[in-house]
Parts: C-alpha cells; sequence; structure tokens
C-alpha cells in the first residue's frame, strides 16, 4: 500500500511523543523522589514571597562611608552572583542610601547567603614567617577583641627598605611581637579582611591552625579574568577527586604572577610558600614547585563542589567594593497575594476556552487537533518547568505566567499556518492525504523560519542580559523548542492518522476540510467539478479558468515532479 | 464562520483582493500619524509613569503590627496620596513593609500617622526610609545591548533566509513602528511601566518579527514564480501572498488576543489586579499592532523597496504588455 509509509511515520512519531513525555515525567518523579524535585512548579517573589536579607557595610575603624557608587557596583555584583547560580528572579536593591537589601523567593541556605555575602577579596601574598596557632581561650576574646600589649618600645618601620615581598626587613620586632601575641580568634577583629595590600598582614587559615606574616599583595584579584572549577587530575592525568578553583589572569596579572614564582622557587623553608588569601583568611599555602608564567593558577583547599563553584562565581565577578554583614534575614509574605495569581489563571483558563471555541469555528473537526495539540504542548511545557524549577532554581512569577499564556498564541500560529497550507493544497485540487504531505512541506519551512527568530532573541537575551530579563527568555525559549516538537511529532502525525480516515477524506462537512467548500477545482484522479462561476463577472471566470487549464496540465506529469518543480 | 472560509477561497484565487499594496501611501500615513502620536503625547504628558522598581521610593517598616493584613496599608496610603500604590508584604512574624512611590517628607510624615492607626501601633514604631531601584541601571544597559545583538542578529538572519536584505530592512520598520505605537500607548494611558511591562515588550518585539517572517515567507514563495509568463507583477505578487495569508493572519491574531484580552478584562477591570492590567495591555496592543503592520506596511515597504530594481521594472513590463496585448485580442 502507497499510504502505509505515511501512517508508519506517524506512529513512529507519536511513539517518540510518547517516550518523550514519559522521560520527562520520569525524570521528574525521580527528581521528587530522590532530590527536592516537586509536582507543582516553584513561584517567584511577587506570588510565594522569600526572604529579604539586609546587608550593612562594614568599613574598617574611621574609614570613609561607602559611596552610593560603591553600593551600586555593589548591587550589581551581588546580582551577577546570583545569577551565576541560576534564574531564581532575585530583587536586589539600596535602602536609606547604605544598605543593601537582598529578596530572595524560598529560604536561602547558609552556602546562597556566604554567596551574596562574602567580598570574596582575593589576594596572593608570599609567606614570611608561620607558626602553628596557639589554640585560644574563648574567655580571652570575648575579654577584649584587641591585644592589650604594650608595644610603645618596638620598632615599627623597616630598618633597611625590604627589596622584594618576601624579604624579612618587612617583619620589624613591632610585627614579631604583635604575631607572637596573636591568635586566630582575633582575625575578624585585627581587620584582615581590609587591610591595607601594600603592608604585611598577620592572619590564620581559614581553619585556624596555622598564623602567618604575610607580605604585601603580589597579584590581586582584580586581575583575574576568569574562574572556573573543576576536580584536580594528578601528572598522570587520573582524577584524584578534590574540587578546586581554577584561575585565569589577564596580561597584567600573568607576568606578576610569573615574577612571584620565580622569586619563590628559588627559596626555602616556609618562604617558599605562597599564601592565597580571601577576604583577609588564607584558604590555602602551597609550596612554589614551578615558575608558572602561562597565568592559570589552580587553588586547591578544603573545597566541595559547590564551595568551589561558589568560589569560581565570585572570583569571576570581581570582589564586592566593600565588605557586608547581615543585619538582619526575615521572611516575607508575596507582594501580589493569591488573589492576583488566582485571578491570572482564571482569565488564563477562560482566554484557552475562547480559543477552543475559535478555534472548533474557524475549523470544525480540525479545531481538536488543535486543542489537543495545546494540551500535549501544556503538558511539555508544565513538565519542563518543573525540571527546570528542580534543576535551576526556575521560578514562575506573575510576568512569567503571563508569558505562557501569549506563547498559547504563538504555539497555535504553528498549526494555522500548517492547516492554511493545507486547505491551499486541497484547493488546487490535491486528494487529502497529498494536501497533508505537501502542505506539511510547505508549513514545516515557514515553521522553523518563525520559530528560529524567536529561538534566536530567546538565546541572545539569555546570554546577554540579566535579572528578570534571562528568566523571560529561558521561558520564551522552551516553550519555541517544546511548539515545534508538538508540530512535528503530534500535529502532524495525527493529521496523516486522520487523514486516512472516512470522515476527513471523504471531506465531511464538519471536518474542516471540505474541499466543497473551499472550492477545489480539481477532485481525486482526472475527475473535475465545475467551478462555481455564479455571481463572477465574467472577468473573474476567465482567470479561474486559467487556474483549472494550469493544474490540469500540471496534474497530467508524475505528482512528485510536480511538487518538486513548484518548491524551487 | 464558514463564511471565512469562502472568504479565504475568493483569497487564495485572487478572485476576491485587498489592494495592500497598491493603497501604501494610506497605511504610511496611518502609520506616521500613530507614531507621531506616541512621541508626542509622552512628551506632552511629561513622559513615562515608571514603577518604582525603576526610580526607587520610599518604604515604610511596621513592626508589632496588630493585624498583617495588606489592604489597611493600601487604604492609609490612599488617604494620604489618593492615586498611591502600594506594594505590601509581611515581615517576619509581626512586620509589615510598605513600599511607594517617592514621597514628600511631609507626606512621608502623614502616610507613616495613618500606618500607625491602621496598624495600631505607636508612630515609633514605624521607620521610613528610601529604596534604591531594584531595576537597576546595569539591567537596563545589558538588557539594551542584548536587544542590539539580537536585532542585527535577527536582521542578518532573515536577509541569508530570505536572500535579500530588504525584507530584513521592511520587517524592521514594521518593527520600530510596533514598538512605538506600544510605548506611546502606555504613556497615554499613564499605566505603570513596571517590570512585568518591559517582559511584555520583549515578548511584542518577539511576536512583531515572528509574524512578519510568517507572511513574508509566503511573499518569497510566490515572488519567486514571478517570471517570464507570469500573470502578476512583482508588487502583485506581494499583494497576492498577503491576500492569501490573510486569514492566517486574522485567524493567528485573533488566537493570541483572546487570552491576553481576557486576562486584561477579567483579570484587571472584573477582579482589580493590577500587575495583570500593566502587563496584558502592553501585550494586547502589541499582537494588533503587530499583526497589522506586518500587512499594511512590512508587505507594501518590501514591494516598493524591490520595485525600483532593474530586473523587476523589467520583468513587471513584460508582464503588463502581456496583460495589455490579452486584453487587446
Amino acid at each position: 500500500m502507497a499510504r502505509s509509509t505515511p501512517v508508519k511515520k506517524a506512529w513512529r512519531s507519536l511513539i517518540w511523543l510518547l517516550v518523550i513525555v514519559a522521560g520527562l515525567g520520569a525524570i521528574n518523579w525521580g527528581a521528587v523522589i530522590w532530590s527536592n524535585g516537586s509536582w507543582a512548579p516553584k513561584l517567584a517573589l511577587d506570588l510565594e514571597g522569600g526572604t529579604q536579607i539586609i546587608l550593612t557595610p562594614q568599613v574598617a575603624n574611621g574609614a570613609a562611608a561607602p559611596t552610593s557608587q560603591q553600593l551600586d557596583q555593589a548591587v550589581s555584583i551581588i546580582r551577577q552572583r546570583i545569577d551565576a547560580s541560576g534564574v531564581s528572579e532575585a530583587e536586589i536593591t539600596t535602602q536609606g542610601g547604605n544598605k543593601v537589601v537582598v529578596s530572595l523567593p524560598g529560604t536561602p541556605d547558609q552556602e546562597t547567603i556566604n554567596r551574596i555575602e562574602s567580598s570574596a577579596k582575593l589576594e596572593f601574598r608570599a609567606v614570611l614567617v608561620s607558626d602553628a596557632a596557639p589554640t585560644s581561650s574563648v574567655g580571652d576574646a570575648t575579654a577584649s577583641p584587641s591585644p592589650s600589649h604594650d608595644y610603645s618600645g618596638l620598632q615599627s618601620t623597616p630598618s633597611v627598605k625590604p627589596s622584594n615581598g618576601s624579604d624579612d626587613a618587612y617583619v620589624t620586632p613591632l610585627l614579631q611581637q604583635q604575631f607572637t601575641d596573636f591568635t586566630c580568634d582575633q582575625v575578624d577583629a585585627s581587620g584582615a579582611n581590609v587591610a591595607d595590600p601594600k603592608k604585611p598582614l598577620i592572619t590564620c587559615d581559614d581553619t585556624g591552625t596555622y598564623k602567618y606574616i604575610l607580605g604585601p599583595v603580589e597579584v590581586a584579584g582584580e586581575s583575574i579574568t576568569d574562574a572556573t572549577n573543576g576536580i584536580i587530575s594528578n601528572s598522570q592525568g587520573v582524577s584524584t577527586g578534590q574540587w578546586a578553583v581554577n584561575i585565569v589572569f589577564n596580561a597584567e596579572g600573568t607576568k606578576e604572577f610569573a615574577a612571584v614564582t620565580e622569586r619563590l622557587y628559588g627559596l626555602q623553608g616556609v618562604k617558599n610558600q605562597f599564601a592565597i588569601v580571601l577576604d583577609g583568611r588564607v584558604i590555602s599555602a602551597p609550596t612554589t614547585n614551578a615558575v608558572i608564567t602561562n597565568g592559570k593558577p589552580q587553588i586547591s583547599g578544603s573545597f566541595t563542589q559547590e564551595t568551589s563553584k561558589t568560589l569560581a562565581d565570585q572570583l569571576k565577578f570581581g570582589a564586592l567594593p566593600i565588605g557586608f554583614k547581615v543585619e538582619s534575614k526575615d521572611v516575607i509574605s508575596a507582594t501580589l497575594g493569591s488573589s492576583q495569581l488566582q485571578s491570572g489563571l482564571l482569565a488564563g483558563i477562560i482566554g484557552l476556552g475562547l480559543v477552543f471555541i475559535y478555534s472548533l469555528f474557524q475549523y470544525r473537526a480540525l479545531g481538536s487537533v488543535t486543542i489537543a495539540s495545546l494540551v500535549v504542548a501544556a503538558v511539555l511545557t508544565y513538565l519542563v518547568l518543573l525540571l527546570m524549577s528542580w534543576r535551576w532554581g526556575q521560578r514562575l512569577s506573575l510576568a512569567s505566567i503571563a508569558g505562557l499564556v501569549v506563547a498559547i498564541g504563538f504555539t497555535a500560529d504553528s498549526f494555522i499556518v500548517y492547516f492554511e497550507r493545507i486547505r491551499d493544497e486541497l484547493r488546487e485540487g490535491r486528494g487529502l492525504v497529498g494536501a497533508v504531505e505537501a502542505g506539511w512541506k510547505r508549513a514545516l519551512r515557514t515553521v522553523y523560519a518563525a520559530k528560529g527568530v524567536n529561538l534566536l532573541s530567546a538565546v541572545v537575551l539569555f546570554l546577554l542580559a540579566i535579572g528578570n530579563v534571562r528568566g523571560f527568555a529561558l521561558t520564551l525559549g522552551v516553550t519555541t523548542i517544546i511548539d515545534v516538537l508538538v508540530v512535528v511529532l503530534f500535529t502532524h502525525p495525527t493529521l496523516q492518522l486522520l487523514a486516512t480516515t472516512r470522515f476527513f477524506s471523504s471531506g465531511h462537512r464538519f471536518s474542516g476540510l471540505d474541499p466543497n467548500a473551499l472550492g477545489a477545482v480539481y477532485r481525486g484522479r482526472a475527475q473535475f467539478r465545475t467551478p462555481v462561476a455564479a455571481g463572477r463577472s465574467s472577468k473573474e471566470a476567465v482567470r479561474r479558468q486559467t487556474i483549472a487549464e494550469r493544474k490540469a496540465a500540471e496534474a497530467a506529469g508524475a505528482d512528485s515532479a510536480r511538487n518538486k518543480g513548484k518548491k524551487s | 464562520m464558514a463564511s471565512l472560509v469562502s472568504f479565504g477561497n475568493n483569497l487564495y484565487t485572487g478572485a476576491k483582493s485587498f489592494d495592500f499594496v497598491g493603497r501604501r501611501k494610506i497605511w504610511y500615513t496611518i502609520a506616521i500619524v500613530l507614531m507621531v502620536a506616541s512621541v508626542v503625547i509622552p512628551i506632552a504628558k511629561g513622559g513615562f509613569n515608571f514603577g518604582i522598581e525603576f526610580r526607587g521610593g520610599s518604604q515604610f517598616q511596621i513592626s508589632g503590627a496588630q493585624t498583617l493584613d495588606q489592604q489597611p496599608a493600601s487604604d492609609a496610603l490612599r488617604s494620604v496620596v489618593p492615586d498611591g500604590v502600594a506594594h505590601v508584604s509581611t515581615v517576619g512574624s509581626d512586620g509589615v513593609r510598605v513600599q511607594t512611590d517617592q514621597l514628600t517628607d511631609k507626606e512621608t510624615l502623614k502616610v507613616s500617622a495613618a500606618l500607625a492607626k491602621a496598624y495600631g501601633v505607636s508612630s515609633n514604631k514605624i521607620t521610613s526610609s528610601f529604596i534604591g531601584p531594584s531595576w537597576g541601571a546595569d539591567i537596563t544597559s545589558q538588557a539594551i545591548r542584548a536587544l542590539v545583538v539580537f536585532v542585527v542578529l535577527a536582521a542578518v538572519g532573515m536577509a541569508l533566509y530570505f536572500r535579500t536584505w530588504k525584507m530584513s530592512l521592511a520587517a524592521l520598520v514594521s518593527l520600530v513602528h510596533d514598538l512605538v505605537i506600544v510605548a506611546g500607548v502606555y504613556a497615554a494611558t499613564g499605566f505603570e511601566v513596571t517590570p512585568a511591562a518591559i517582559i511584555g515588550f520583549l515578548t511584542i518585539l518577539g511576536f512583531s518579527l515572528y509574524d512578519t517572517v510568517v507572511v513574508f515567507d509566503k511573499i518569497r514563495e510566490n515572488t519567486a514564480q514571478v517570471g517570464e509568463g507570469s500573470r502578476y507583477t512583482f508588487a502583485g505578487a506581494v499583494n497576492l501572498a498577503v491576500n492569501q495569508t490573510l486569514v492566517r493572519s486574522i485567524n493567528t491574531g485573533v488566537v493570541a488576543a483572546l487570552p491576553v484580552a481576557s486576562i486584561l478584562i477579567i483579570g484587571a477591570f472584573v477582579l482589580g489586579a493590577d500587575t495583570l492590567r500593566d502587563i496584558s495591555l502592553a501585550l494586547l496592543v502589541g499582537i494588533l499592532v503587530g499583526t497589522y503592520s506586518t500587512i499594511f506596511i512590512a508587505a507594501p515597504l518590501y514591494a516598493q523597496l524591490r520595485s525600483n530594481e532593474k530586473s523587476i521594472k523589467d520583468r513587471d513590463r513584460k508582464t503588463l504588455a502581456a496583460r495589455e496585448k490579452a486584453v487587446g485580442e
């Protein structure tokens, strides 16, 4: 049978669709059981509320309050950091000219708060002196944050000008004494995170087991152009399972870094060590085993996958210009309230009902294919939204729900373009099966071209824009891909199958594909119907005749040849 | 609606035909008038009504509130500023946060007193402060950069796909037309421009180009057949394509507009949901204007742009001569 091929193809497409739906459903089912997935999409700040974190700037004693420019810069960097962790539609603003307010949907964990709050000021300093940190007594620290020792008689400036960052001349008697008295619980109070980059620094490592005297800053975090996280592999290329942050320096940073490693490579003992200082604490002080000239060092430490990703993101977007601490953390309610969501959903449902009625009016039985296709598209969209909200923290705001309602129009247009093409083919006098195939070929090209534009805008906006615009782009991209999937894997196969049924192929009055109603001039093999010329001027009748003649001539040729000839 | 089917038949065969291309001067005039109005009205009315997300505003923080209802806050604000919009949310267990457009010092004191009364707290439990914009300049500049890149890429993509840059140009002109008019409607109605409205604006940008590409694809198909012995001039072929896709345009326009219109009418005017109103207005106007401009601006403009090409002029002359001859016989 000549007909078996489209029918077979149609079934194959429908089975593929079923596999995709079942697959998405299964993944989400797994996410619900083994992870924190859910069968309901997460809602954004405007609909669900969330947590409001107020950050106040931390300035060194006596330093000026941050400028509004610095605050804006901090807001921008915090936004990029949050965006990098997913599309959560956070809201970041300044308050009263000196605070930053971050509103996040849901309840953020400590890791998220660290990601926002820490200034991520990275410095590379040479180690001058290192010592095991004394176990500090808690009582001492609460008594007085600043050491109550008398340093008045000690020399505070180097006797000779230090020649490089590893020069012992930096270690003045005063510094030596301070270092001896230093305990690791003083790190925060000592202002190590806002220390002068040109001076030596006394600090501890982040676990509090070692304390150091470090030279001045040799390479600063500003020279970093990119940072990624990854698993360390050893010289044989075998993974060690340890997470690290890989840094790429700019040209200047590469030069500085090469110079320092060259110097340290020739030194012995602790002075061979290079301290990587993050927010005033040494996160790692590796020994220098080689001169690194390519500007791509790797920071290892006690990282997990999550913490290494956080640090990499922070380094990439730059350090905050000012240090912050969390002033308050409160649960906030939705600003829009549930009534708005209900109104939106109700309006959407009524709108969809109107679309259904209109489709049935316009396309009769064919309208039910539109409805079924929209339902399939809705199911797919819902499943994908669930997965996106599980993997990337995608959340639905009222605006994105409205966007989804508009997507109905985009999706339905694919069907409308397709149906109109089938009708055009019927008007040209094709049989229904042939009209479906020929109409499909032409419609698909149009659909691809038009959806291509949508996809392009989604990709460009997602890659380049920030904030809410990214969330919109993601939704647009996903619905566009789903549109194409549905029209290819559902609408067309369904029509291929319907075309073989008696109801449609006989051109039933209510099928929406009645050749008589469509004014077809050629029907079946070599069987002509007289064109209905009543009420038309003779000039128009002549014109119609020309079409019929042309069609007849074309019909004489092979079916496939005709098809190709017209396409070019 | 069977009439639309026979209407479609007549449009397809050319038995019935609207002269979209030939009467382009009328459409251009309408477009120019609308666009000028869309530019003049905002200037006359003093610009757009940007929401606090863009401009920042005043914030009141109430602690120890007796009730956590959102309505008293809106009422309190409206008693001082009649057309003020309050964004209310609860903070923690007994706090209420009210955000609104920036108020004067005098208004701030009055609102503060009204809020104290509404929530049954003494006035020292209310702190007011200025909040900065949450839609910062950085989001805007990034979004504009992304848009420029997209429009350039889309123009190049269309030029490659349709094999003529003139289609890209015509599509972009109608895109600008749509966006200017949507912006003009916002200024004229005084609806608040919120981030949601901006998202709606971006959706329209996509819809406008999408609709144009669908119709242009049919034009490409029809004009590719224009050649020796064709019954149509180039402009005639373009016009036929627009007529043949007219039923599609109407159907798509209606199907896209129905859900949005229902959001606008039911969601906003019946249930009084402001945010929904702000988004759906941009979308509804955009969908209607986007569908309209493809037919009345993009297609005629494209025909006009190509009509001066030498090869097309020659071909048209031959077609017309052949037609004359046919009439003469």
